[in-house]
């Protein structure tokens, strides 16, 4: 195969020796170009691009040496071998030749075979070179396109993986700033009984593969707790979501807290974070441990979602973190770990979260920073008006309801323990054009008619337990066991809707298998301008809907309990 | 990082040893170390003793080659773990899926 010909520039000041030079290369078959002195041989260089150029250590006007560093700059990335011309033997100039630029250097007298040899040796290394360069442009090319296209996709990241109302002033976050996605992401959202719910989560890996994950977790949490799905049913569904698309071996360490301001009450879940904690008060901080396997590992028959009841107070503060927390490494290699936490908490003075922020950043100078950490707090307070402004988010929808309406449910049995049917009844009443503003209270009210029918009327629960912080956590333990042998019991909705001229009436009738319970006792308390005697754990509930309703009455022996709500259109 | 496999004199365990960091530089040693057919191997058993951490994608790993060994029906056991190796297997609650001793 005979190669391309080589356009070769010979810099040398002795005619006879520059015109042997030149015919052994038109020989060769390459094109020469030549010049008689350093300047000479420079403006050659610039004008014609040579391959590869020849010339002497000696010459007038400017030296090969000198020649030689300017070609060199002038060649840029361009690899163009300067071969330096000698009739020097001595080792020392001929190493001076490569020191000042040279790539090699060929002896006089010339040999024909060495020097085709020679210019065959560069050809190669010419053209690794750029091949070397031509990949490297296209990997720059490639990656610079890879980082404008995560860019774009970080941003629509962010906004899923960092949305709700994170903004509200009692929830605290740091999220460490990544150049490029981390995995974690958190989630908060008022519920429609003007609770909080909260998810805080930490998927294996890092950047794309991590972050994709995050989309459908997302769309399922704002989809159901806008519903008013509870936190168990919402993690169900993004366990069951993510192992069917999760490769196995990534999943997601996840806890979910889920906030009752009225009651004082957090549930909450843990599946693979550090230990989340309840503080305040002077009381011994409470741990919400990881029990749970994280999400995406278990089918869907063996995943458990149950969540535990702790009590809360206002002016307590509920903090979850990722491990990224508690991974922060000093410069001498210690790790920031569950005893930097703990030590953290211990200290009394100022809030939890910004103790701990200042003592993990203190301790590891890029803790700010590094790669995935995530403090997420919530203050406890006894106001839960702060939600009700942000819980409208849902737009109004194109489609008329129906205005009036009546239907019957009634759940049986097994599905009393398996199935929440609030979604579904708060679903039918806010079809009715104009009623969704009100989606707060009316979740309300069914959840309370509803938990009073099952936890009081069929389960037998006494609501005195919850008064005490051990009773609390045993009332819910109890309500989990009983509802496992519910046996052939029913909890039935009767629920009705009729145009007004300013809105509507809705009527809402449930009744329970239960036995019932003292009606007259039970309403005596409630009667005067609505003041009980004990403080509120129990008979709250009742209370409530005698507030929000135009009027609530009990009928056969107490289990069957009926509203009427009247609504105006705002 | 080193990971070394042996098979126990009765044929049905393969032991995998691992040693140093278990995190996702280990990656395919883990998996060839499982996957290079030793045929009647029926249990696993993971030795931690001379690992000195292990991370998220150790989890994934032990994830896989659980599912490898048969998912709900494999035998891995995971023994000798450190304190801190220890700690985060648990915080995971990889218990309920393998035998941790």
């Amino acid at each position: 195969m005979s190669l391309p010909p080589l356009r070769i520039l010979i810099a040398e000041d002795s005619t006879s020796d520059r015109s042997i030079l030149r015919r052994m290369l038109i020989r060769l078959g390459h094109e020469v170009i030549e010049a008689a002195d350093g300047v000479a041989a420079v403006a050659a260089f610039q004008e014609t691009t040579p391959d590869i150029v020849l010339l002497d250590a000696l010459m007038p006007r400017m030296d090969g040496m000198e020649a030689a560093r300017r070609m060199r700059a002038l060649a840029g990335e361009r690899l163009v071998p300067l071969i330096f011309l000698t009739s020097l033997t001595d080792a020392a100039d001929l190493a001076r030749c490569l020191d000042a630029g040279g790539d090699d250097f060929l002896t006089k007298p010339y040999n024909r075979v060495i020097i085709d040899a020679k210019l065959n040796a560069f050809r190669r290394m010419q053209r690794m070179h750029d091949t070397l360069s031509e990949q490297r442009d296209l990997i720059h090319a490639r990656n610079q396109q890879l980082v404008d296209e995560q860019a774009v996709a970080k941003q629509v990241f962010d906004n899923v993986a960092h949305s709700g109302c994170l903004d509200a002033p009692n929830i605290h976050y740091h999220a460490s700033p990544q150049s490029i996605f981390n995995g974690d992401v958190l989630f908060a959202t008022p519920r429609p009984d003007g609770g909080l719910v909260v998810f805080l989560g930490d998927f294996t890996g890092h950047g794309l593969p991590a972050a994709i994950g995050a989309m459908p977790v997302a769309e399922i949490f704002y989809g159901m707790a806008g519903k008013g799905f509870g936190g168990a049913e919402i993690l169900r569904e993004m366990n069951q979501k993510l192992c069917r698309i999760l490769p196995t071996g990534r999943f997601c360490c996840g806890a979910m807290i889920e906030v009752d301001f009225k009651a004082g009450q957090v549930r909450a879940w843990n599946g693979g974070l550090p230990d989340g904690w309840v503080l305040g008060g002077g009381r011994t901080p409470q741990p919400i441990r990881s029990r749970f396997l994280p999400l995406g590992i278990l089918p869907a028959d063996r995943f458990d979602g149950e969540m535990e009841a702790l009590r809360v107070r206002p002016g307590d503060q509920v903090l979850l973190m990722t491990d990224g927390v508690l991974d922060c490494v000093d410069d001498a290699g210690n790790v920031f770990g569950e005893a930097g936490v703990r030590e953290a908490l211990a200290d009394k003075e100022g809030p939890p979260f910004e103790r701990l922020l200042a003592a993990a950043s203190g301790f590891s100078a890029d803790a700010a920073s590094s790669d995935d950490l995530t403090l997420f707090a919530l203050d406890v307070t006894d106001d839960a008006g702060w939600t009700r402004g942000l819980a409208d988010t849902v737009g109004p929808s194109a489609l008329t309801g129906p205005l009036d309406w009546r239907c019957e449910y009634e759940l049986q049995g097994q599905s009393l323990a398996d199935f929440n049917p609030l979604p579904l009844l708060l679903h039918l009443c806010l079809e009715v054009p104009g009623l969704r503003p009100s989606s707060g209270e009316i979740y309300t009210l069914l959840s309370e008619m509803y938990n009073n029918a099952l936890e009081h009327g069929i389960l037998g629960l006494p609501s005195h337990w919850k008064r005490n912080p051990d009773g609390f956590g045993h009332y819910y333990a109890e309500r989990q066991r009983r509802l496992q042998s519910v046996g052939n019991h029913r909890v039935r909705f009767a629920l009705q809707h009729e145009g007004t001229a300013q809105g509507g009436r809705l009527r809402i009738a449930c009744e329970d298998s239960g036995e019932g319970f003292d009606v007259a006792a039970v309403l005596g308390s409630l009667s005067d301008d609505g003041r009980v005697s004990e403080p509120a754990y129990a008979g709250r509930g009742l209370l409530l809907l005698k507030r929000l309703t135009t009027d609530l009455s009990f009928h056969q022996n107490g289990n069957r309990v009926e509203i009427v709500y009247d609504w105006k259109h705002t | 990082m080193a990971i070394e496999t042996r098979v126990t004199d009765d044929g049905d365990t393969l032991v995998i040893c691992i040693e140093g960091r278990f995190d996702f530089s280990t990656h395919q040693a883990f998996r060839d170390a499982y996957e290079q057919g030793n045929a009647g191997v029926t249990r696993y058993r993971i030795d931690l003793a001379d690992a000195t951490y292990l991370d998220s994608s150790a989890l994934g790993m032990l994830l896989l080659l659980r599912d490898y060994a048969g998912g709900d029906s494999a035998r891995i056991s995971i023994e000798n773990c450190n304190r801190d190796v220890r700690r985060i297997l648990s915080i995971s609650n990889f218990e309920q899926l393998f035998a941790i001793q």
